[in-house]
């Protein structure tokens, strides 16, 4: 009994010591850690607001020398201009209905695959389960030119239905997050409205799409964002400037007024205004259906 | 019995055929089309004559095709490297934090993301600028004082647009380290911490042997997202010497759509097409075996 006391009391105060330092080290290598972190956020969003600052300023202001982080004059003189003088309007127009085209079609599409290949048994199921996976394999931008055949001879380049068709190569990532989603609803609803007579089409839409409208939301989400920040195809599709989408549409401006650089930037923050919109809103669905895809595509 | 068999396998038709039409239209018609063009001399529009391997033996000959080559892949050196370690980094800081703060700081890394190609090109065109860019005040320190035209400096042009994409992207890498990080259970470090490690200890032993596979699926997911690079080069060379600063796609955009050679265009989009299978199968088995052990 005394032996252990004994030698409680010698190593106790070493270990209160040792523990000390240790807490007096860490908490200067941890202190330099966040406050490099918070720095590295700084300098991350940095860029943003200058650019989004840079706009409310007049063009004389712009070019003047030295850092102004807050315009001297304040004005939204650049947001009037480019509303009335270029036809943002119509590239806003354009882009939401090809997004919520795309949005709403992917979707559709992808929740009955899904549900089909989660919950039904039919010949076949297995190869398409694998000719989805396959598909992340195919990278798009290599069929561009086959993208470009084939849209004109439907005959719908240089129109809305141009720029959506090809955007519809993104449902594949869609198919596999819903038949995993539908694969994890318990099979006891299921036997139980089969008893009560329910047909397959009832099954789904009664019970597997509404206890799944969490995923439906946020699928829908990152869908939309991700078709409206489409460039490549969006730009290929169209040449007349009344179909461009707006990611492309900002791209031309410049043409038209030389550079002047606050009204350059308010036509960029105007195109990104409903996808950092919707981000700061729905942050936890996006994130949360970027995480689902990712963990897919690895 | 029989009957409902019938039942379910109607039903699956109808909800499958939807998406079965857009992946055969969209998937497979374009890719058997890509091939067989490739080994003709059509142009964009209309039909060719078959002309065997011609083709690849032109590209193989073509200087600027393996500049192409040569701009992707220096790209790809300076973009997925630092974003990957980049992001293990900020991964680590911000998973320090908590609460609101964490939420903000995350928020901060993760906006740019989010952003359209073409809103994030005109942000660094402003920040970058010749003339009027705050960042030439950074520049000036490294080049005897002097404004550069980054973009139309060739040396400079990669280096720059692998910067903007790590600036843009790094988020999404964030938030895969930031789920691994989570994923590792607290009690290792307890324990861990209880045996006296120290800081670089837990991170060399605990942290970095458990966060390796995150690693190497992002490294991957990275890789083979920047070997498809168009945007941001096409948008910053706009105006400036577009051969010096090419890359694959961009060749492939070229002769399709500026040089009317679809045939030419089709064996290249074949190169990247192979390139990009190869490591997609590559990058499978390497989960696959992480997932057996």
């Amino acid at each position: 009994m005394t032996v252990s006391v004994d030698s409680a009391a010698l190593v106790a105060p070493e270990a209160a010591r040792r523990r000390l330092s240790r807490l007096q080290h860490l908490d200067l290598a941890g202190l330099v850690v966040t406050l490099a972190t918070l720095l590295g956020a700084v300098f991350w969003a940095f860029p943003l607001y200058w650019g989004l600052v840079t706009t409310f300023k007049p063009e004389y202001e712009v070019v003047r020398p030295g850092i102004a982080l807050w315009p001297a004059h304040f004005t939204l003189e650049n947001y009037g201009h480019v509303l009335l003088e270029t036809k943002i309007g119509l590239w806003y127009i354009n882009s939401l209905i090809t997004s919520g085209a795309v949005t709403v079609i992917v979707v559709t599409m992808s929740a009955c695959a899904g549900y089909a290949i989660s919950q039904l048994d039919f010949p076949g199921r297995r190869f398409f389960w694998w000719a989805i996976l396959a598909s992340f394999m195919v990278p798009v931008p290599a069929l561009i030119v086959n993208h470009f055949i084939l849209m004109s001879q439907l005959g719908v380049i240089n129109t809305l239905a141009g720029v959506v068709g090809p955007l519809l190569v993104y449902s594949p990532v869609v198919v596999i997050i819903y038949k995993q989603f539908f694969d994890s609803v318990p099979k006891d609803f299921r036997e139980a409205a089969v008893m009560d007579g329910s047909n397959e089409f009832q099954l789904f839409f009664r019970i597997y799409l509404p206890m799944n409208w969490g995923i439906t939301t946020a699928l829908a989400i990152i869908t939309f964002i991700g078709a409206w920040n489409q460039f490549l195809w969006p730009f290929l599709a169209v040449s007349s400037e009344d179909r461009m989408n707006i990611t492309v549409g900002i791209t031309q401006v410049h043409d038209a007024f030389g550079v002047q650089y606050a009204r350059d930037l308010a036509v960029a923050m105007l195109a990104a205004l409903p996808v950092a919109l919707v981000y700061l809103i729905f942050q936890r669905r996006v994130t949360q259906a970027i995480m689902l895809s990712a963990g897919i595509k690895g | 019995m029989l009957r409902s068999k019938r039942i379910e396998y109607l039903t699956a038709a109808a909800l499958m055929t939807p998406f079965v039409v857009i992946y055969g239209v969209l998937f497979v018609y374009p890719t058997i089309k890509m091939v067989e063009q490739s080994l003709t001399n059509a142009p964009l529009i209309g039909p060719g004559k078959w002309i065997g391997f011609d083709n690849f033996h032109r590209l193989a000959s073509d200087r600027l095709f393996s500049v192409a080559i040569w701009n992707t892949l220096y790209f790809v050196v300076l973009s997925v490297v630092p974003s990957t370690l980049l992001a293990l980094a900020v991964a680590l800081g911000v998973n320090r934090l908590k609460g609101w703060t964490q939420s903000v700081v995350l928020a901060a890394f993760f906006l740019p993301y989010i952003l359209p190609v073409s809103v994030v090109t005109a942000i660094w065109a402003w920040m970058l600028d010749k003339d009027f860019g705050i960042a030439q005040n950074a520049v000036q320190l490294f080049n005897n004082g002097q404004h550069l035209s980054i973009f139309r400096t060739i040396p400079m042009f990669m280096p720059a647009v692998a910067f903007v994409t790590v600036w843009w992207l790094l988020g999404f890498n964030v938030l895969l380290f930031i789920a691994g990080l989570r994923n590792i259970s607290s009690e290792i470090y307890e324990a861990a911490g209880l045996d006296g490690a120290g800081r670089w200890a837990q991170f060399t032993r605990i942290t970095w042997p458990l966060i390796w596979p995150v690693t190497v699926l992002v490294f991957t997911i990275q890789l083979i997202l920047q070997l498809k690079i168009f945007d941001q080069v096409y948008l910053f060379a706009q105006g400036g010497r577009v051969d010096a600063t090419m890359v694959m796609v961009q060749y492939i955009y070229k002769q399709a759509f500026q040089m009317n050679k679809g045939g030419l265009a089709d064996a290249a989009a074949v190169v990247l097409f192979l390139l990009i299978v190869v490591l997609s199968v590559l990058q499978f088995q390497l989960l696959r075996a992480r997932g057996a052990r």
